[in-house]
């Protein structure tokens, strides 16, 4: 109990629960839309499609600064998104296949990027994996200050578009003929994922980033069908595997933060699956033995 | 053999190798699997590892072929409780296993040789050193029996089943009916998948062997309708990207699976581009000559049916016109200018009238759009 306090209290426990809380709601809330309009890999596609961003970032400035290695990242984020709305667009490539392809031919240029700089003079290019990977301890105060101060702005334009985007997700042709333009509903709420993405890299990494933006909001639609309740929830599941993963992964020695609050989340969603209320298994199974009762109560035959 | 023709005969081999079964995963809609397939053998990997103890252990390939195929089975049992989308599924699955193998290994595996970087990345300027040495001779490097086989394999198994693989690719309820397992045949092909890819990431990592599975097959979807052709172009762009992949790679001193990886990228964006019927170019200016033809067979249409009618003036006057069809000012300009061109129309004292060849055109229209 004591070490629990001594934990709590300790500065670099805060900044780093801190900093994966944040990006548990952040991802939580823009997931559930990524989740309702089935694109839920899109998150796998950015991060991975990022790797270049960051390096570009590097060669051109030779600043190690998160901010501007992340706008990099936010930049070839974004162009890969529009490469695969476009090829899916303008040819008959479906969306998985197009993302497929344009992720890994992504990440493979970040991997030539990435060969390139380390063999420049100085030894000033390390630490530029740790986006691959990720690695929360290496999250600073101003990394929190700049993760919350985009949240609230990604919070802020979810809260005013609420409708739309609502609208959008569930029904993009009615929004059309209402007259919301589709293509810039799909532009500012793709950027947003997108954002959102990009600000988990430094804390999880490019390949367990998409698991941040899903699980919350599969866990959560299993106990709504209210969007704003299904948000609320996965913005919470999201910030208490956040917490919680950080809390493990400082307890024990040798356990990578990213990969425990993963697992923090998918065991949330899972426990979702299983008994959420109307939706779970337990529930349909307890619903389908009951529904057997009855029949054979009334006077059904035997099954 | 020297090492240069070794690294370019493996990374032909690899390439190709992919290239097969990706073919099927393009068709089946499959390609995000493979994603998921390529992260989960990590797992397999470890797992046999801990029970080996031995990196060079054939167990390894077998677990990872092993999870690969967990790893689908899992996905689609969620998939199955409807309770969430296929695509939600496997980006819960997949990052979950991976995760588990990541502590496993940060935890209990720092002291050996198996590490993230290894397997996700990849070196394949490396795959020469690792030689095969049979009755105390050096008969080439190992990497290119392993991918050699695989490929082998893959051949040999597509073309036993290239029947089967087809009906049940493109009609899984007629491959049902005629008596063909469809689930038999999707597992089959889905340890196919993992035993490909476990062969192929030591080579070149995992991430990168889903730019060699969906890269190729993608660019030949674009060119051919028939499976054959398309099996045949992709291992042609598969080979393809890898030599050209090599060369740049050497010329920049890079790493070589990550240029092969672009090399794909490139090689689709030209196809995508500039092939001649379904190219990006070709599908432009497709669009736009439909944009401007049904342009102006609306503008004729409104003119035939109005000019003999008690509103012409209104109707069909060139100031008022605009207003009625609802059109810009510039869309309408260079409607109107095509078809006085075109000599359909004559402007009459501010009037727009359709000539004898435009009436024609118009009649020729309704009969096509409406019938006789």
């Amino acid at each position: 109990m004591e070490t629990l306090i001594l934990l709590l209290t300790d500065y670099t426990f805060q900044t780093v629960a801190m900093g994966s809380a944040l990006l548990g709601i952040i991802s939580g809330v823009l997931g559930s839309f990524a989740v309702l309009r089935r694109q839920s890999l899109l998150g796998d596609g950015v991060s991975h499609a990022a790797l270049p961003g960051v390096v570009i970032a590097f060669l051109l400035t030779g600043s190690k600064d998160t901010e501007i290695l992340l706008l990099g990242a936010l930049l070839t984020g974004l162009s890969a998104t529009l490469i695969i709305m476009s090829i899916v667009r303008y040819s008959r490539i479906k969306f998985d296949s197009a993302l497929a392809l344009i992720m890994s031919v992504f990440f493979g240029l970040g991997l030539v990027l990435l060969t390139y700089t380390q063999r420049m003079p100085n030894a000033h290019q390390a630490g530029l994996k740790r986006f691959i990977y990720g690695q929360a301890s290496t999250l600073l105060q101003r990394d929190v200050v700049m993760m919350a101060v985009c949240g609230i702005v990604l919070l802020t334009v979810v809260v005013l578009f609420w409708k739309e985007f609502k609208l959008y997700s569930f029904n993009p042709e009615f929004a059309e003929t209402i007259g919301f333009s589709g293509k810039i509903l799909n532009i500012i709420l793709s950027l947003l994922v997108v954002l959102a993405i990009i600000i988990g890299l430094q804390t999880v990494g490019v390949v367990l980033m998409s698991a941040m933006l899903i699980a919350p909001a599969v866990a959560a639609r299993q106990w709504s069908n209210r969007l704003w309740l299904m948000v609320v929830l996965a913005a919470v599941f999201g910030a208490v595997s956040g917490v919680v993963g950080t809390l493990f992964s400082s307890a024990f020695v040798k356990l990578p933060t990213g990969p425990v609050i993963v697992v923090c989340i998918t065991t949330i969603t899972i426990f979702s699956l299983l008994f959420a209320p109307n939706r779970g298994i337990l529930h349909r199974i307890y619903l389908r033995r009951k529904n057997r009762v009855q029949f054979k109560l009334n006077g059904g035959a035997n099954l | 053999m020297n090492a240069d023709f070794e690294i370019q005969l493996i990374a032909v081999l690899v390439s190709v190798a992919c290239a097969l079964p990706g073919v099927f995963l393009v068709l089946r809609k499959m390609s995000m699997m493979s994603d998921s397939i390529t992260h989960t053998i990590l797992l397999g990997i470890v797992l046999a590892f801990f029970m080996t103890h031995d990196l060079n252990s054939p167990y390894l390939i077998i677990g990872a072929a092993l999870m690969g195929v967990i790893t689908v089975w899992l996905t689609e049992t969620l998939t199955k409780t409807r309770l969430l989308s296929e695509d939600s599924a496997i980006g819960v699955v997949f990052p979950l296993l991976f995760s588990i193998a990541i502590i496993l290994i940060t935890r209990y595996a720092g002291s050996v040789h198996l590490d993230t970087d290894s397997v996700l990345l990849g070196e394949l300027a490396f795959a020469p050193f690792d030689r095969m040495i049979l009755f105390g001779r050096d008969i080439g490097a190992k990497a290119i029996y392993t991918s050699g086989i695989l490929l082998v394999l893959n051949i040999t198994l597509i073309s036993i089943f290239f029947k089967e693989l087809k009906i049940a690719s493109f009609d899984p309820l007629l491959a049902a009916v005629l008596g063909f397992s469809p689930v038999i045949l999707h597992y089959g092909l889905m340890t196919l998948v993992s035993l490909t890819a476990v062969g192929a990431f030591e080579a070149v990592g995992s991430v990168l062997v889903v730019a060699f599975m969906i890269g190729p097959p993608v660019t030949a979807y674009l060119l051919t309708d028939s499976l054959k052709t398309m099996l045949f172009l992709s291992a042609i762009f598969g080979a393809l990207s890898g030599i050209l992949g090599y060369h740049i790679a050497y010329l920049l001193d890079v790493s070589i699976a990550g240029s092969m990886a672009v090399m794909t990228g490139i090689i689709f964006a030209m196809i995508f581009i500039f092939s001649s019927k379904r190219g990006l170019i070709g599908v432009l200016i497709r669009k736009n000559r439909n944009r401007k033809e049904y342009a102006q067979t609306t503008l004729l249409l409104h003119v035939c049916n109005h000019q003999n009618g008690p509103n012409a003036r209104e109707e069909n006057g060139i100031n008022s016109i605009a207003e009625h069809l609802h059109w810009e000012q510039n869309k309408l300009e260079k409607t109107i200018y095509y078809l006085l061109r075109s000599e359909n129309i004559r402007l009459e004292n501010g009037l727009i009238v359709a000539t004898p060849l435009g009436i024609k055109k118009v009649e020729n229209e309704k009969i096509k759009l409406f019938g006789n």
